[in-house]
């Protein structure tokens, strides 16, 4: 199923101004304007968050909005700029995100992310990574994500949240209640339609297509069938100019796996040789078939270190192409490096010299991101909490050696309980380390004990953590097996917990 | 042909059926990892856990719905190993600093993630056949199958890897102890009482090294065997405990009856 990212940029063109004029920009809090002209007189062509918050807006009179608004400050328009400026994000988005990346002029970029979500774990991270790069850049941006391109561009812009994801299929009823300046048609029709009476797209659902047809033409009708998917509407992404791209077309349209996978070997020995030349090793990859229907189908695999070995990067590809739907048929294959690093020669030579080595198993780790998801895969490194449950944190699983381990002296459950389960204990003094608890219905008598290791809440991260003390017993039963359990309050208000097993 | 000639060949014979039945190779030249304990390392055909192979180990007692034991025992492994390690799990209650405490390295090992049963063994399969791994370790709730642990155990073979299972019930009532699966050796490790009390607290006994009863379930080309052992060490290896290291050899190490096998 197609899935589509729109980002929609409300204040594209004072954002990237911001951003090239960079020390001599105006501060965010200060009103922001573009202006052009219009005949004989010079109206506001964008605004940023802070002008509109004055209750300027685009189209208004440039003297008008400086009467209103006396500190702003307006910088001349130019809307060849903030094209070329969008085209130019398109193509860092496409080399983040989506092979199948292209503008969507004024102020828009949709992302065909089909075959890129699992890179990034679910939908929902992915959306909010981009919202949140985008941010960071200086770039307001409010992001959807749905069926099709229409769906998307309409609920990225005119939607209740900044981040929304549409589940497969529910595309139609997700837009039913957007306005009708959503379909994207000429101003002309929003307004015919909006004297009629239409205020929503479900109004517009409710009226046989034909009638419509007559009175604004064949768009509308167009419009709406692009918004559900019954008509497809193609994305024509962008090329990044210095990326290594090889192309393959075929003379039948290929349909069969192998066939694809021909393809693929074909392609990658062509790359290969473009990546060895500028030195170069490919860090992702992106296959793009093109279909007979004009369809285009992309897959995207992921590598953690450079590499340019054939075998490791057929593999990666071949791996993906169950996610392929040929269609009628695919005419031509496209195979892009959208982000190479240049392969240093040590990683090479580690192919020589037969020892275990971390480095040996990038192949292998990439191999289990493609298909499981970059974050699944982690190691533990060590951090100085005494907090049983904040004593590590993952980190990814190809990152240098931390070196550190943890003290082997405090013995450590296998096992962890989260969150820990409260237990009912019989102690025979208050205040000593219970004789008995039952936990998940059983009883169980205790035989040993070793304790009490107290560990104190770490005040500086909460305000509640202030008080909380627990003291750890490693007990064991009169079976043998061995548990972690805590103690917290004391006297009658002792509670304890069950929190792991050694 | 005269007798000795004849007796010749048959061991010969017999010595190749047994290569075979090890993994293709003179039982002799298999790469090994012995356990540094006789008796053990004495039960095994190989001398040691045998690398190029699936072994399989689950928890005793209550403790099988846990494996925390047969964790320890896994680390033990990994401890004696050097180089990177895969451990892919399903559920998310492995507490990784426990695993320093039996000497695993906290920078070589890759946790996986896998969502379900299925996913571990393919995740289990793909690294097992990848050469330059210290160990593969998988963590599998339910049953494992005949063919899916046949192929684990052929991928291992090829690449000389040493893949572990540890096995967690999916319920309760699930017996991983009789379930047939290709491994080369199947271990149950089941915490008991542990040894003398420690003096150093007046008003608690305090806690002594931790005892297992490790019993080897299965083994190709071996006999099931139990034996008592002290938990690993803070460098993974297995000790004798103190009143059996004075007994004879032959009385803790007693064959299992067909019945727990």
């Amino acid at each position: 199923m197609r899935r589509v990212v729109s980002a929609y940029l409300p204040t594209w063109p004072t954002d990237r101004l911001r951003r090239t004029l960079r020390h001599s920009a105006p501060p965010t809090d200060r009103p922001f304007a573009t202006a052009l002209h219009d005949g004989r007189r010079r109206i506001v062509a964008a605004v940023d968050m802070a002008a509109r918050a004055e209750g300027l807006a685009p189209g208004m009179a440039l003297a008008h909005a400086r009467m209103l608004v006396p500190e702003l400050v307006v910088e001349d328009a130019d809307p060849a700029a903030d094209l070329a400026g969008l085209h130019r994000l398109a193509v860092w988005c496409q080399r983040l995100y989506s092979p199948l990346t292209s503008s969507d002029p004024p102020d828009g970029i949709w992302l065909d992310v089909s075959g890129a979500t699992h890179l990034w774990g679910s939908e929902k991270t992915l959306l909010v990574d981009l919202r949140d790069r985008l941010g960071r850049a200086g770039l307001r941006a409010r992001v959807a994500l749905a069926d099709t391109p229409g769906a998307a561009h309409g609920i990225a812009r005119h939607g209740r949240e900044p981040i929304a994801v549409v589940a497969t299929g529910d595309s139609l009823a997700a837009t039913r209640g957007l306005p009708v300046v959503a379909l994207r048609l000429p101003p002309d029709v929003v307004s015919g339609l909006r004297r009629l009476g239409f205020e929503t797209i479900a109004d517009l659902m409710k009226v046989p297509r034909s009638n419509l047809a007559l009175r604004f033409g064949s768009d509308l009708g167009r419009r709406l069938d692009q918004l559900s998917g019954l008509m497809f509407e193609t994305l024509d992404p962008v090329m990044a100019p210095e990326a290594i791209m090889r192309r393959v077309p075929f003379v039948e349209p290929i349909s069969t796996a192998d066939a694809i996978k021909v393809g693929i070997e074909r392609l990658v020995g062509l790359v290969r040789d473009d990546l060895d030349r500028r030195g170069l090793g490919a860090r992702r990859l992106d296959l793009i078939c093109e279909r007979v229907d004009g369809e285009k189908q992309a897959v995207r695999a992921g590598m953690a270190r450079p590499s340019r070995d054939p075998k490791h990067l057929i593999r990666l590809l071949e791996q993906q192409v169950e996610r392929i739907d040929p269609g009628y048929g695919i005419e031509a294959m496209v195979l892009a490096v959208p982000l190479a690093d240049p392969l240093r020669p040590e990683i090479i030579g580690s192919m020589v010299h037969r020892e275990p080595d971390v480095r040996d198993v990038a192949a292998l780790v990439d191999t289990l991101s493609n298909r499981l998801g970059a974050e699944k895969l982690f190691r533990a490194a060590p951090v100085e909490s005494d907090i049983p449950d904040r004593s590590w944190r993952s980190v990814p699983p190809l990152s240098p050696p931390t070196g550190v381990s943890w003290p082997v002296d405090l013995l450590r459950p296998s096992r962890l309980l989260a969150p820990p389960e409260m237990i009912e204990t019989t102690a025979l003094l208050p205040d000593h380390p219970p004789a008995m608890f039952s936990w998940r219905g059983d009883r169980y008598r205790i035989g040993r004990v070793d304790g009490p290791e107290r560990i104190f809440g770490e005040w500086w991260r909460a305000d509640r953590e202030v008080w909380t003390v627990r003291d750890y017993f490693a007990i064991e039963d009169e079976l043998g097996a061995r548990y972690w359990i805590f103690r917290t309050g004391i006297d009658n208000a002792a509670r304890w917990f069950m929190h792991g097993l050694f | 042909m005269n007798e000795g000639r004849r007796q010749e060949l048959l061991d010969d014979l017999k010595a190749q059926i047994r290569a075979r039945e090890l993994g293709m190779r003179p039982a002799g030249l298999l790469p090994t990892l012995p356990f540094g304990l006789a008796d053990v390392d004495a039960a095994l055909p190989t001398g040691g856990l045998a690398l190029g192979a699936v072994h399989e180990v689950i928890g005793g007692g209550l403790d099988a719905a846990f494996g925390a034991t047969a964790t320890l025992f896994i680390g033990g492994v990994l401890a004696r190993t050097a180089g990177p390690v895969i451990w892919a799990f399903s559920r998310r209650d492995l507490f990784a600093p426990a695993l320093a405490n039996v000497g695993v390295d906290p920078d070589r090992v890759i946790y996986v993630e896998a969502g379900d049963a299925k996913t571990v063994l393919l995740v289990v399969e793909e690294a097992v056949r990848h050469v330059g791994l210290a160990a593969v370790v998988g963590e599998i709730e339910g049953a494992v199958g005949l063919t899916a642990s046949r192929r684990l155990q052929l991928a291992a073979e090829t690449s000389g890897g040493l893949g572990l299972l540890l096995r967690r019930p999916r319920r309760l009532a699930h017996d991983m102890a009789v379930e047939p699966t290709a491994a080369r050796t199947r271990w149950r490790v089941t915490p008991v009482l542990s040894g003398p009390a420690l003096a150093w607290s007046p008003s608690t006994p305090g806690l002594a090294r931790a005892q297992w009863r490790l019993e080897l379930l299965r083994c190709r080309g071996g006999e099931p065997r139990t034996f008592e052992v002290e938990a690993c060490d803070e460098t993974g290896r297995l000790g004798v405990p103190a009143d059996v290291a004075d007994r004879s050899a032959a009385s803790d190490a007693t064959p299992l009856r067909a019945a727990n096998g």
